[in-house]
């Protein structure tokens, strides 16, 4: 292969970094081998930033742990990796160490794992610094350690460098990780899905960081991640991995606006779009990637691809330049991507061409809720003390939550996580009277049910839940699983059998898998079982707790189209609880965002993300990353401050005034005001807003404009 | 291994019929019986088992010889024809003692190792599963027997035992043996009662009997059933030692365990006391760990056996 093709445009300098043809392979007794990584080449050089998506699966952490030299021992390894010249593979551990964690550092997922628990942070920043330098004396290294954590934005960081991994955050655990990282100085950090495990807003923080590290020690960064979004705003190139396969790799402009392979394409379009969602219906690619076990021959995307030929099935393409205009910089592994990158087969052509929502007009019906929250509390005393248990504190879960859903809408409930809104619905399924407030659901309070009347209520409310592996009985096969709440009331086993049949075909599954047992799926038809199991009652209401974000993007956008169908066709009402925006912002008709155990805005969907007005609502959607690298570059960020406070802290007046934004620009009379009173939800526009200073509120976006500038 | 949706597409796409004529789908049971069905082992294990019990109960009639008479002419005697195990050094048969013994070591093993992890099952699924007061209550009751010494609290009722037959005693270890597996199904349950799927039962209205029964025990079967499998085996084997110090069967009744009492001292000088004794119990445990080996196989879906 011709050198060129991996370089970026400034391939005049040798690479710091450059893999060839590296491959992967865990042997595996009785069935073939695992091939992780089939043969992958890219090159990185100084002062880059590297994107690697994938989905789960495409051998995106495989590859970059083969660079460090981290795969265990059972692994095979070939080609090459070659950094400044030396080659990585075949070189001793001794040596391999001396240049890990110097010159190559990583960061990993979790960073709980990641950091040795029975040691202070300092001291293991320290560590770091002096296995490497070994003339460096303690002290020094601990003071530099101190500067290293306030590098990374640690607040305090001489008292949080004696801290130990657990008091930290989990923000803060991934920022002194990145401290690690950059401790030595190093030429190339590689970040394995680094903000995977946080919420939007500290992952929006922790990217910020990992720019400044970027930018303060020079080094090449490679970002490997599942999240497009986060590629888009970050990465001046991206790969694109799919079976283990670099499958596109480019600028990220090129890769986004341009993309030549259909697996590209496919991922781009399969993604809600936190500002184009809820417009069109989203399009999921169908099938699932090939087992690494047992690849097809050819292209191991054809059995997906809509475009695909008998020539894809045959060999598998290479990566190749199709597009003359950007030369050797970008390149796709697909036969027929020159078709694609003269515009022969147009991109928006290659999958279905999406059908737009048809916007029901926001008109209330007047019809009455089917179910409507009332001041919810639900406190949870904390307690301390093993024999003689007393209450130190009281985590407020849920502190006075109102909603109301009414028949064939979808309400969602949005918020990071601890804010409480997994509780609220937990309580709601519950279905006993709540520590205070009160819960109606079609009209009946459910405190004052009696059992028999709450047993016939059951059938009508049905959740599903978010992981797909734990919502179902590995022991049960599938048909069972699907008509328990049958059984619980007391259905026939006859009636019982045909309804699995018929759920199954309706959640898009065969039923003639109706005697599998749960281990025999994936993660998306097990979410599908999970909503056939919630459908079979013919409930008016389902709860949905975080349905897709266990799911792999390609998969996602499958299952929120069928949530949608169902909706459509069954006249369902949803109460669906996500962190994710964009998924929301695809199937929701109102929100509420909820900020510690209490809604701050709440709205139709398209007001309160087209127009939010409380400073806590603008800066979780800026935050959240869009798969669009020209939107992304050009967005103006509302950035908070800190983490998330305990929901056992006792803040006065407004809950959020010690990260919001606003606040600090707020005069002394107004700020006394947040502090004192505790801000009630008031109509602002067709939203209800929970902030003292609504028309202030473009304060904030007019400071993180002139900050963009 | 699992079916692409491809092809849940097509058959949607077919006919209606091809649905509505469909079999119906089995039942959990109905799936673990099909799959113990296909298991050679469950077989070896199950007539390996079937034929000592039948042993047991027919053994003692296919020989002229009760387990008291004394043949005074053939004292010490190795296997013939007219003693087929032999007789020990009182001119006792060996064959009518084993088939009589095992009788008795099979009613106390199955009994009493059956019975133990039942009620270990239940009270700690209980305990687990419902917390609170009650949970509070059994552990403190379970801790509490796990602190007394049992073979004391044994030898202290013996008096009693004496006038009871050995069956009561074959209740009092089942008694006495459910502690320690009732503390591992309680933190098992915990761990499983917050687990989506338990979370999912409860918001159907399943009442908590039923999801003890359907959801909580079948996914600790494996535990269970390895506790049946060992219970058996330790029950005979406590039971020997408690007839050693007088308290189980009493001569001239005989069971597995005291004959290889009996025999141990002899192993190597007259082996067909032990051998025959101590064979046929080999035989009847290896039954019973293959048979429960296949059973855990055939209701965990995802264990080795089924995965192929």
């Amino acid at each position: 292969m011709p050198e060129s093709l991996f370089s970026s445009p400034q391939s005049h300098r040798t690479p710091l970094l450059s893999v060839r043809d590296l491959s992967v392979t865990f042997p595996q007794r009785g069935s073939g081998d695992v091939q992780a990584v089939r043969g992958i080449s890219y090159d990185v050089h100084p002062g880059e930033f590297l994107g690697i998506v994938g989905e789960s699966g495409s051998g995106k952490s495989v590859s970059s742990l083969a660079v460090m030299g981290l795969l265990p021992t059972n692994a095979q390894v070939t080609g090459s990796i070659e950094f400044e010249g030396k080659s990585l593979l075949g070189m001793d551990d001794k040596k391999l160490s001396r240049i890990r964690g110097k010159h190559l550092s990583m960061v990993f997922q979790d960073p709980l794992s990641a950091l040795t628990p029975v040691y202070t942070v300092g001291d293991q920043i320290a560590e770091a610094l002096r296995l490497h330098d070994s003339k460096l004396s303690a002290q020094a290294a601990a003071a530099r350690a101190v500067e290293l954590l306030k590098t990374v934005g640690i607040p305090d960081p001489e008292r949080r460098a004696k801290a130990f991994p657990h008091e930290f955050s989990g923000g803060m655990r991934q920022r002194a990780m990145i401290a690690m990282a950059i401790a030595n100085d190093p030429k190339v950090i590689i970040a394995d899905e680094p903000t995977t495990a946080l919420d939007v807003t500290i992952q929006a923080q922790i990217l910020e960081v990992l720019e400044k590290a970027k930018d303060i020690t020079g080094a090449a960064v490679v970002l490997i991640t599942h999240d497009l979004g986060v590629v888009a705003g970050h990465a001046d190139r991206v790969g694109v991995m799919y079976a283990g396969k670099l499958v596109e790799l480019g600028t990220t402009d090129q890769v986004f606006h341009e993309p030549q392979m259909p697996y590209s394409i496919g991922l781009l379009r399969s993604v809600p779009n936190m500002l184009t969602a809820g417009t069109q219906r989203l399009v999921p690619l169908e099938g699932r990637p090939p087992s690494l076990a047992a690849l097809p021959k050819g292209c191991p995307f054809a059995a997906r691809c809509p475009i695909a030929v008998d020539a894809c099935r045959d060999v598998e393409p290479d990566l190749v330049a199709h597009d003359p205009a950007s030369g050797p910089d970008h390149v796709a592994a697909c036969i027929r991507g020159g078709e694609i990158a003269r515009g022969e087969i147009p991109r928006g052509e290659v999958f279905t061409v999406a059908d737009p929502i048809i916007e029901g007009e926001l008109v209330d019906s007047g019809a009455a809720p089917v179910v409507e929250v009332t001041d919810l509390r639900r406190h949870f005393p904390l307690m301390k003390g093993a024999i003689f248990p007393r209450r130190v504190g009281t985590v407020r879960a849920v502190d006075g939550v109102s909603f109301t859903l009414k028949p064939g809408r979808t309400m969602g409930l949005v918020g990071e996580s601890g804010c409480g809104k997994t509780t609220t619905i937990l309580e709601i399924m519950e279905m006993t009277a709540p520590q205070s407030g009160s819960i109606k659901i079609n009209g009946k309070d459910v405190g004052s049910l009696s059992p028999r009347e709450r047993h016939a209520l059951r059938r009508d409310v049905q959740i599903v839940f978010q992981d797909p592996m734990g919502a179902i009985d590995p022991r049960l096969p599938i048909s069972e699983v699907i008509t328990e709440p049958l059984w619980a009331i007391g259905a026939k086993k006859a009636d019982r059998d045909k309804r699995a049949l018929e759920l199954l075909d309706l959640v898009g599954l065969d039923p003639s898998m109706s005697d599998r047992y749960p281990h025999e799926f994936s993660g998306g038809q097990r979410q599908r079982i999970g909503i056939a199991r919630a459908l079979a009652t013919n409930p008016s209401v389902i709860v949905l707790d975080e349905p897709v974000s266990a799911l792999d993007v390609s998969i996602q956008a499958g299952v929120i189209n069928l949530l949608e169908d169902l909706k459509a066709r069954l006249g369902l009402s949803y109460l669906f609880v996500a962190h994710d925006l964009a998924v929301v912002r695809q199937i929701a008709d109102d929100v509420a965002v909820m900020y510690l155990g209490s809604v701050v805005e709440q709205g139709p969907v398209s007001t309160v993300f087209g127009n939010p007005q409380h400073p806590y609502t603008k800066a979780l959607i800026s935050a959240a990353p869009i798969p669009d690298p020209r939107i992304e570059r050009g967005r103006t960020r509302v950035l908070l401050q800190g983490d998330l406070p305990s929901p056992t802290q006792e803040i006065s007046g407004c809950r959020f005034r010690t990260r919001c934004p606003l606040y600090k620009l707020l005069d002394e009379t107004r700020q006394e005001m947040c502090r004192s009173a505790e801000p009630e939800l008031t109509a602002h526009g067709r939203a209800r807003v929970a902030c003292h200073h609504v028309e202030k509120s473009t304060l904030v976006d007019e400071v993180a404009l002139s900050a963009a500038s | 291994m699992v079916i692409a949706q491809q092809e849940a597409v097509e058959v949607s796409l077919d006919d209606e019929q091809t649905i509505t004529k469909q079999r119906r789908p089995l039942s959990r049971n109905g799936l673990v019986w099909r799959r113990l069905r296909g298991m050679p082992r469950f077989w070896v294990g199950a007539i390996a088992f079937a034929a000592i019990v039948l042993l047991s109960i027919v053994g003692p009639f296919l020989t002229p010889w009760s387990i008291t008479d004394r043949d005074i002419y053939n004292m010490g005697m190795g296997p013939t024809l007219r003693h087929w195990f032999g007789t020990n050094s009182i001119g006792q048969d060996i064959f009518a003692q084993t088939m009589a013994g095992l009788q008795k070591s099979l009613i106390i093993g199955l009994v009493a190792g059956i019975l133990g992890t039942l009620l270990a099952a239940v009270i700690g699924s209980v305990a687990g599963y419902v917390g609170g007061v009650t949970d509070k209550v059994i552990s403190w009751f379970t801790h509490l027997l796990l602190v007394v010494p049992s073979f004391f609290i044994l030898i202290l009722l013996s008096p009693l035992f004496k006038s009871l037959s050995w069956v009561a005693l074959t209740f009092f270890l089942a008694i006495f043996s459910w502690m320690i597996m009732a503390q591992v199904v309680r933190n098992q349950t915990r761990s499983l009662r917050n687990r989506d799927f338990v979370r999912a039962a409860r918001y159907m209205g399943l009442p908590t009997r039923k999801i003890l029964s359907r959801h909580i025990l079948p996914n600790i079967a494996s535990l269970l059933i390895i506790d049946v499998t060992l219970g058996i085996v330790s029950m005979i084997m406590s039971e020997t030692s408690l007839s050693y110090f007088g308290f189980g069967v009493q001569k001239p009744d005989v069971s597995l365990g005291t004959l290889l009492a009996d025999g141990t001292s002899a192993a190597l000088t007259r082996p067909w006391l032990f051998v025959f004794p101590a064979g046929v119990l080999i035989v009847l445990l290896f039954a019973i760990s293959l048979i429960g080996d296949a059973l855990r196989d055939a209701i965990d879906p995802t264990s080795g056996a089924n995965r192929a």
